[in-house]
């Protein structure tokens, strides 16, 4: 007579193999991403300064962000701001020019390719842009607009409140074509092309019909993929406002959900604090990132 | 022994190779429109850094002309020359920077793929117990960045004694979930028959895993190997590594930007090098790049 967990058992102790195989990673993966995130929830209801032991203080944390913490009301403007812009412009601009270069010639599409994965790929140097918005006049922007008389006087760009936002979307949206750019390429090309021609004989009409009808659904995996990919990315901005605004930024203007984070854990060590936006971030990305899958379940329907 | 995947392969590359099909429904100002769209955007993207390349020949005078130039006129190697005088003289030569920069991004790199891809075939191809909840769970954590887990992570590195080695970047570097993942799904393709054949033949699973496996999957560890390079290559330790001979080139570099004016040749020379190495690793291998990703889909 064997109940479910003997059944279990034995299963297990077949498959030991796979265990075996899989021990090294998955322990690593346990103790560096899944305990972390595990950390981070209970230390969000605590007071901790990683001195003392942390103190159970309840929801007093997080009442405190939204009641009391201006600065983060800021940052959670921007990043939802940074991720309702780049989020989608970014994920729509991976599609779309994937979908134009698939139809050059195969050249061609490798130039391409490179001309616009380049610069996720380049390694943070995005410092780059820190010399075109350069504050003086040999900064290229400044440079062009002075030469034209757009402008008599050169623009601090980066330590003028209102262009601080405009240029890090910018900046984030030059970056932001990385491996759902890739994906979305890479998806385009197993498209079956048979599918196409009996599209034209069922009576597709032009190159829009086809994209909603054949090529958005035969890639849907794809494009789950790309949407997780763009969605965390755009939730994240942090390095780019760092290097360009400084950090702080000028009145706060370029402050993220991250960089807050970054200056309550590391230059003030109220973990409980920290750990607390961390967890409002980690919920956020998860709950877009569900809904958004959701949405592109319709895809063509 | 490998040859019916490794038609599937081929069948698939050359598919991908092949000249798109004149297809029926284009309208010729359909095709005018996308192409300007894509010549304009594509300025965008590249623009930034042909300017990077060309001032990083600039002379001095040139970076410093009004109006700015795009493309340099008198091209010279003294910003290189004046870079590496700089960094000679720094008081941490600068071949520990290249070293401290290559060794962390070599092991980060071997130690990820072997441990990734020995993962990834049994959620590949195995069926067990908790295989759906492991793998569920590494797609839940690619919904978040590194961020959310920073703070914690310093605990967890202090406890283990890891903060201010090299072992603080690398090994955590063994077990990012992007890797596996693009395994996993790459590693489905490979057809069931010839795994089971080796397992007729009396193969062990470690052995099957080793030389039936892992040869099949070699575009997938490039792939492997390029992600973990831009991420490696670009990392600074910031926050666990403090010892200035274990930092990194890009640390070195960092340093050297923000040296302000004085330093902008330099500077600008420091960002070819920077950015020149993973463009060129990616040249090489795009094709087998995008191969791996043609997998990367998550199905409903």
């Amino acid at each position: 007579m064997q109940n479910w967990w003997s059944l279990k058992w034995h299963e297990v102790r077949a498959n030991k193999h796979s265990y075996i195989l899989m021990a090294p990673y998955m322990i690593l993966f346990a103790v560096f991403t899944v305990l972390p995130v595990l950390v981070s929830i209970v230390l969000s209801f605590t007071y901790f300064n990683m001195l003392e032991f942390p103190k159970f203080i309840g929801w007093q944390n997080y009442t405190r962000l939204f009641l009391e913490d201006d600065v983060f009301l800021i940052a959670l403007k921007n990043t939802l701001l940074f991720a309702v812009i780049t989020g989608p412009i970014s994920y729509i601009a991976c599609f779309v020019f994937a979908w134009i270069i698939n139809e050059l010639s195969p050249k061609l599409r490798a130039v391409m390719t490179l001309v616009f994965y380049a610069p996720s790929i380049s390694g943070n140097v995005y410092f780059i842009w820190l010399m075109i918005f350069s504050g003086d006049r040999y900064g290229i922007m400044n440079g062009l607009l002075l030469k034209f008389g757009f402008i008599l006087e050169p623009i601090q760009w980066l330590k003028t409140e209102g262009y601080i936002m405009p240029i890090i979307i910018l900046v984030q949206l030059w970056l932001s074509l990385g491996t759902g750019f890739l994906a979305f390429i890479a998806g385009l090309q197993t498209v079956d092309g048979t599918l196409y021609e009996a599209g034209a004989v069922d009576g597709i009409k032009n190159r829009w019909q086809e994209l909603w009808y054949i090529t958005l659904p035969s890639m849907r995996p794809q494009l789950m993929f790309g949407a997780v990919i763009q969605i965390t990315t755009a939730f994240a901005v942090a390095d780019v406002s760092i290097a360009l605004a400084g950090f702080p930024s000028v009145n706060y203007a370029a402050e993220t959900i991250v960089t807050h984070l970054i200056d309550f854990g590391t230059t003030r060590f109220e973990m409980g604090y920290a750990s607390s936006i961390a967890t409002i971030l980690f919920l956020i990305m998860v709950g877009s990132n569900l809904v958004v899958q959701k949405l592109l379940r319709k895809v063509g329907e | 022994m490998n040859l019916p995947f490794q038609m599937n392969a081929k069948q698939r590359l050359s598919r991908s190779i092949r000249m798109p099909k004149k297809r029926v429904n284009r309208s010729i100002w359909g095709t005018l429109s996308l192409f300007a769209l894509l010549t304009v955007f594509g300025a965008f993207m590249i623009l930034p850094l042909v300017y990077a390349v060309n001032n990083a020949f600039k002379p001095l005078d040139e970076i410093f002309i009004f109006p700015p130039t795009l493309f340099v006129r008198h091209p010279t190697m003294n910003n290189f020359i004046d870079l590496f005088n700089l960094l000679g003289n720094s008081w941490v030569p600068f071949s520990r920077y290249v070293f401290n920069t290559v060794f962390i991004t070599g092991v980060g790199i071997v130690g990820h793929v072997l441990l990734a891809s020995a993962a990834a075939y049994p959620l590949a191809k195995h069926h067990f117990p908790g295989k759906k909840i492991l793998f569920s769970i590494v797609v839940l954590s690619l919904m978040f960045t590194p961020a959310v887990t920073a703070m914690p992570n310093y605990m967890i590195m202090s406890w283990l004694g890891l903060i201010d080695t090299y072992w603080a970047v690398i090994i955590p570097a063994f077990a990012y979930s992007l890797g596996l993942y693009l395994m996993k799904q790459f590693m489905e393709q490979i057809p069931d028959v010839l795994l089971e054949a080796a397992k007729m033949d009396g193969a062990s699973e470690y052995r099957i895993f080793w030389s039936i496996v892992m040869p099949n999957v070699k575009p997938a560890w490039l792939t492997l190997i390029i992600l973990l390079f831009q991420i490696l290559w670009g990392s600074d330790g910031n926050g666990f590594i403090y010892s200035e001979q274990l930092k990194s080139l890009h640390f070195a570099a960092a340093q050297v930007v923000a040296g302000g004016i004085a330093r902008s040749g330099a500077a600008a020379a420091v960002a070819l090098i920077l950015m020149s190495v993973p463009i060129t690793l990616f040249i090489f291998s795009q094709s087998r790049i995008i191969e791996t990703m043609a997998t990367s889909g998550m199905k409903d």
